[in-house]
């Protein structure tokens, strides 16, 4: 069990990814964008295509990073240039990207397993540090058993560029273009009456959102050694899944805290399903539906909360009220009678 | 400075509902002007305003500011140039933002944004400076989000932050319609304070008769896509909500006898 949770956490940060380009989409730019279907396979397969010719995995990365952001700009033209509704823009884009995908791939399965990828170069440096040998003896040591986790080197270095990602999405959405791009989400008309060019920060804005989830199916391709054009299909759920999650446990009251949440919100995700497919009930092809019903009630449990909860304080109020009325009554005929 | 060049406004047109909502209309405003425009639902007001905006392009004429041609011009590059106030509290602003990032959003107005950190330790106490002007204690909230201030503190806000930057032309489209008395009392207030400190070229429209009489250098009544009634400040010194409808009874020939089509 403590070796499935582990994995989970690496594929959860390696998913944070994507939530995060979900998150700037759905909740920074009110833009429901179903690109993201399309453009996770896109990233891992032009990354997967790059390294099965002995392209250096972190260029291949980076390049399907940003055939990511490319894809996304696409959408956004559709949208605010082609005046198309947007989620019929990122439907429209998922489906290209469908045909698009094959033919980076040639074929719809593409197997990295004797290719060299970022995390076995990561291993190689890493092995070399021995810090393995130490935490695996913390590991039998605090109890969680065996066998232990076969490297440290994946979570820690997922560590690194989530942590990396995240203040660099803090940052930019505090700069000047930033706050422009939630504004634009926010309030259109007023900040096309304080000269922002919305056209060009929804397209941008998109763009962005799909490099990370790019990025994301890059590193998820290199991490399961292949790539498929069907493993993209309802990652725009999974996003917007732990959006929800995340904000429901961290909160969202500043911008830090929820590309905190949004992360947190991933690998709980990962660790809800692990949970779910150990039920002996369920088999790996019921994940979607797991998925979708989490999404469901993370959607609909916090308005049940909130309608008991309103009417509670609505029936304290007016309890309050009425006592009130009836206690100056009171006052008032005592006051008479004197 | 502003310019209306014979503009000329149609919508639906070819429809049974066509309607002129602009009708050959010729505007002039020279630099510190403030003019308020008062006129009966369907006038023509809000075309006007958009018009001069450009959230929409007149079918004929031409418009221009500060002596440049701006018919055509896209809403955010001439927004450069102009500040501008609507009349729901919560559109002038960006709920989910600080009044802080709201200020420095505005700020941006007639710069390129670029990827540099919006609010800085310099322009944070320059906020807090400009911010005293709407003593609303507003100075020590900066980082409240702006969903959390009331309509009034809202309007306030958007109306600093359509102003602060001084821009070319000040556009107030109703900006007191949706407050209650007494708030907008006090935005009516710090709007001439505002003005009169920048020295903007000012455009508002108003359904407050009092309101257009009270503020501003000269008054313009339109009907039916036209302009029926251009007063200069002299003579608008003089003037009173009952002389004004009597004005407006005789250039409609008494046809109305109502006056809550003018008023309402």
């Amino acid at each position: 069990m403590p070796t499935a949770m582990f994995s989970a956490i690496e594929v959860g940060i390696i998913y944070a990814i994507m939530a995060l380009g979900v998150y700037i989409s759905f909740r920074i730019l009110d833009f429901p964008d179903l690109t993201v279907d399309g453009s996770f396979v896109t990233g891992a397969a032009v990354a997967a295509s790059l390294i099965a010719i002995d392209v250096n995995p972190f260029l291949s990365t980076i390049i399907a990073l940003i055939v990511g952001f490319i894809a996304g700009c696409f959408t956004g033209l559709l949208n605010t240039v082609g005046k198309i509704n947007a989620l019929l823009s990122g439907i429209l884009m998922m489906i290209a990207l469908y045909s698009i995908n094959l033919r980076i791939m040639g074929r719809s399965n593409l197997p990295l397993m004797k290719s060299n990828t970022i995390f076995d170069n990561i291993k190689t440096i890493w092995e070399w540090t021995e810090i393995d040998v130490v935490l695996n003896k913390l590991w039998s040591m605090v109890g969680l058993g065996d066998p232990a986790p076969k490297t440290w080197s994946i979570i820690f270095f997922m560590l690194v560029i989530i942590i990396l990602i995240k203040f660099t999405t803090d940052i930019f959405l505090k700069t000047e273009i930033g706050l422009a791009l939630r504004a634009t989400g926010d309030n259109k008309k007023m900040i096309k009456s304080f000269s922002a060019n919305t056209n060009i920060l929804i397209i941008f804005g998109i763009g962005l959102s799909n490099s990370l989830v790019a990025l994301s199916g890059a590193l998820y391709a290199q991490y399961s050694k292949f790539s498929d054009v069907g493993m993209g299909i309802g990652m725009i759920v999974i996003g917007l899944a732990s959006v929800i999650i995340g904000e429901a446990i961290v909160g969202t009251k500043t911008i830090s805290r929820i590309t905190l949440a949004v992360i947190v919100g991933a690998i709980v995700y990962r660790i809800i399903v692990a949970i779910a497919l150990r039920i002996d009930f369920f088999e790996a092809s019921d994940m979607k539906l797991i998925t979708a019903s989490i999404v469901i009630i993370a959607l609909i449990v916090p308005k049940i909360i909130g309608y008991f909860k309103n009417k509670k304080s609505k029936e304290l109020r007016i309890n309050d009220y009425i006592n009130k009325a009836e206690s100056k009554v009171e006052i008032s005929q005592s006051e008479g009678s004197d | 400075m502003l310019q209306l060049e014979k503009v000329y406004k149609i919508f639906n047109e070819g429809s049974l509902d066509e309607k002129i909502a602009l009708n050959n209309i010729n505007l002039k405003l020279e630099n510190g002007e403030f003019v308020t425009i008062i006129g009966s639902n369907g006038a023509g007001k809000s075309t006007l305003m958009n018009i001069v905006s450009g959230g929409i392009n007149p079918d004929l004429g031409k418009v221009y500011i500060n002596d440049s041609d701006v018919t055509i011009e896209y809403e955010y590059r001439r927004s450069k140039l102009i500040g501008r106030v609507f009349q729901d509290p919560n559109m002038g602003t960006s709920p989910s933002m600080s009044i802080e990032e709201n200020l420095a959003m505005a700020y941006s107005r007639n710069k390129t944004r670029t990827f540099k950190i919006a609010v800085t330790k310099k322009r944070r106490s320059f906020f807090k400076e400009t911010l005293k002007i709407l003593h609303l204690n507003l100075e020590n909230r900066l980082d409240t989000k702006v969903k959390f201030l009331s309509g009034g503190e809202r309007q306030a806000l958007s109306l600093l932050m359509a102003t602060f930057t001084e821009p070319s032309m000040l556009l107030l489209d109703e900006h007191t319609a949706a407050l209650d008395p007494a708030r907008a009392k006090l935005i009516t207030n710090l709007t001439k304070e505002i003005v009169n400190k920048f020295n903007l070229t000012t455009l508002m429209v108003t359904h407050n008769m009092q309101q257009a009489i009270d503020l501003g250098t000269r008054l313009i009544m339109m009907d039916n896509g036209k302009i029926i009634l251009d007063i200069n400040s002299e003579d608008k010194k003089k003037l009173t909500v009952d002389s004004l409808i009597d004005e407006f009874h005789r250039i409609k020939g008494s046809k109305i006898n109502n006056d809550n089509v003018l008023l309402s």
